[in-house]
């Protein structure tokens, strides 16, 4: 479909971290981040070679979220979805699709955890990309 | 550093023009400009021009070059600027920056955004450019979805309601309907607003700004010449500009744009005056939540006052501070390179004395807020007429 989706390397690039949830640590002042980040925006210069893989668990609670009801022809299949910004345990925030959760039951403050699915695919090539995706802890 | 002045403004309507092309918009504005400021070609030695995505709305990169040509203008240095949304208002700071520090005495700022010659999916995936493309988009959140997450948590924090939302693009509307230039021209209900198709929860169709196509352009000189031109003098007095991360959810609080707050607080400190200074504001009003968190981050009220602010009327033309009397970028449109130089006309006019039945009364200070992406770019400007 769009231009933007068809180089596939820059999809390989990044499947470690989007497989397996490894973001980055600072070595000199222990911040976690994910995404990664080459440079610790705290440390800058003192950190450049000290930045280490760090894999996060995969739980936090939802900080705040959207219902999507229009979307690109890749995402469209799955209207209406829920995207979230997560707090994770550690401290860092991604945004990722909530699954296994119905959209009326969504609030801000719920734990979730960590899911690993499909995220889109494309027509074109037919090349499937994997991701993360986060879903309700049941009690 | 000189003093700049703003001498001429020009524009085109905004809307789907399909009877115009890219070239025919930005050479439209940068001739009413010229007229406007009583120059003639021969004396522009500069040209600054803000464009998010020739490349993919038109198939054309290279517009700095483009614009000259179109113009008749080759030979004169021309530079293209592209930061997003936010990419008029950094050409304007570009150029006001070549004319205070004496490298160029007469410069054309154009913006500019032709984006209804490809079909709307199209457009929104190129919107959608300008934010994170790796960690937000491919995961699926839209662009309308930044927005909506901050929405989300800022009725949360602060108890913003839906119907706060509303009011934003009821009054821009109400606005609109006075603004000849405008995309929407037509006022709209509340009730208009919460019946309108979902788009984002909590975001209806009616929160979201247009894809419009359109240009401006300014015409900047040094304060000393410009009474030369014109007797109705606009200064620029304060220039601001910052960057933030470009994903959302890499911020401590994503209901504050630390961009708009350092930008503005530049702004300000250059221009020696206070927020309560401020007589009227264009601020980027790409969603109805963006005005709200602009207006708080600006300083005119405290964070979290922001939607309340606005169900008191308190940003109407005839409130204590108007903002987006030209009908913001919800109903004048958003030709999102046009965006930023458009609000800086709208405040020419509005200290001119020009605005007509948009005018705020005895206006002499104004301000433009242009936002690029979820706030990844800010460039924040205050005129004063002299
Ligand atoms: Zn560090």
């Amino acid at each position: 479909m769009t231009t933007h989706y068809h180089l596939v390397s820059k999809f390989w690039r990044e499947i470690p971290h989007r497989y397996n949830l490894i973001g980055t640590r600072c070595g000199e002042c222990k911040t976690v981040y994910f995404p990664p980040r080459n440079v610790c925006p705290r440390c800058r210069r003192s950190s450049i070679g000290k930045m280490e893989k760090y894999k996060l668990k995969g739980k936090g609670k939802i900080y705040t979220y959207t219902i999507i009801h229009v979307a690109p022809e890749t995402f469209e299949d799955e209207i209406p979805y829920i995207i979230a910004i997560v707090k994770l345990d550690e401290g860092p925030m991604v945004t990722s699709q909530i699954v296994d959760c119905n959209p009326d039951k969504i609030k801000i403050g719920m734990p979730v955890e960590i899911a690993f699915r499909k995220i889109q695919e494309d027509g074109d090539t037919g090349a499937i990309y994997y991701g993360y995706k986060f879903r309700p802890i049941k009690r | 550093m000189r003093d700049v002045a703003v001498i001429g403004i020009g524009l085109t309507k905004f809307g789907e023009l399909w009877e115009k092309s890219f070239r025919d918009l930005i050479t439209e504005a940068g001739i009413k400009a010229i007229e406007d400021a009583g120059i003639s070609g021969r004396e522009i030695d500069g040209i600054y021009v803000g464009s998010m995505s020739a490349g993919r709305f038109v198939g054309q990169e290279h517009v700095g070059a483009l614009v000259a040509d179109s113009a008749g203008l080759t030979g004169v240095p021309s530079t293209r600027v592209e930061s997003a949304c936010a990419s008029g208002g950094l050409a304007f700071r570009q150029a006001y920056l070549a004319v205070a520090s004496g490298i160029h005495d007469m410069v054309v700022v154009g913006g500019v955004e032709k984006m209804t010659d490809v079909v709307s999916t199209e457009a929104t995936n190129t919107l959608a450019t300008a934010a994170d493309q790796e960690w937000e988009s491919f995961f699926g959140a839209t662009f309308p979805a930044l927005y909506a997450l901050i929405a989300t948590r800022h009725m949360y924090e602060y108890g913003t309601t839906r119907e706060q939302l509303a009011q934003v693009a009821v009054k821009n509307h109400a606005n609109g309907a006075l603004n000849p230039n405008a995309h929407f021209r037509r006022k709209i209900s509340v009730d208009d607003v919460l019946n309108s198709s979902p788009v984002a929860y909590p975001l209806r169709l009616l929160d979201c700004s247009p894809v419009s196509d359109g240009a401006a352009a300014v015409i900047l000189c040094p304060l000393k010449d410009a009474k030369k031109y014109t007797d109705k003098i606009v200064k620029i007095i304060g220039s601001g500009q910052a960057s933030d991360t470009l994903a959302l959810h890499s911020r401590d609080d994503i209901c504050t744009f630390k961009s708009t707050v350092l930008a503005s607080k530049m702004a300000y400190k250059q221009a020696k005056i206070k927020p309560k200074d401020i007589d009227v504001a264009e601020v980027h009003d790409c969603f109805t939540i963006a005005e709200i968190l602009a207006t708080e981050d600006l300083g005119f009220f405290k964070k979290g006052e922001g939607s309340k602010a606005v169900e008191e009327g308190l940003t109407e033309i005839n409130g204590t501070i108007p903002i987006n009397t030209s009908g913001g970028l919800k109903a004048k449109g958003h030709p999102v390179g046009a965006t930023g130089v458009a609000q800086i006309a709208e405040i020419v006019m509005q200290l001119r004395g020009e605005a007509d039945r948009r005018q705020v009364k005895d206006a002499e200070i104004g301000l433009t807020h242009n936002i690029g992406g979820s706030g990844a770019s800010c460039a924040v400007h205050i005129l004063e007429v002299v």
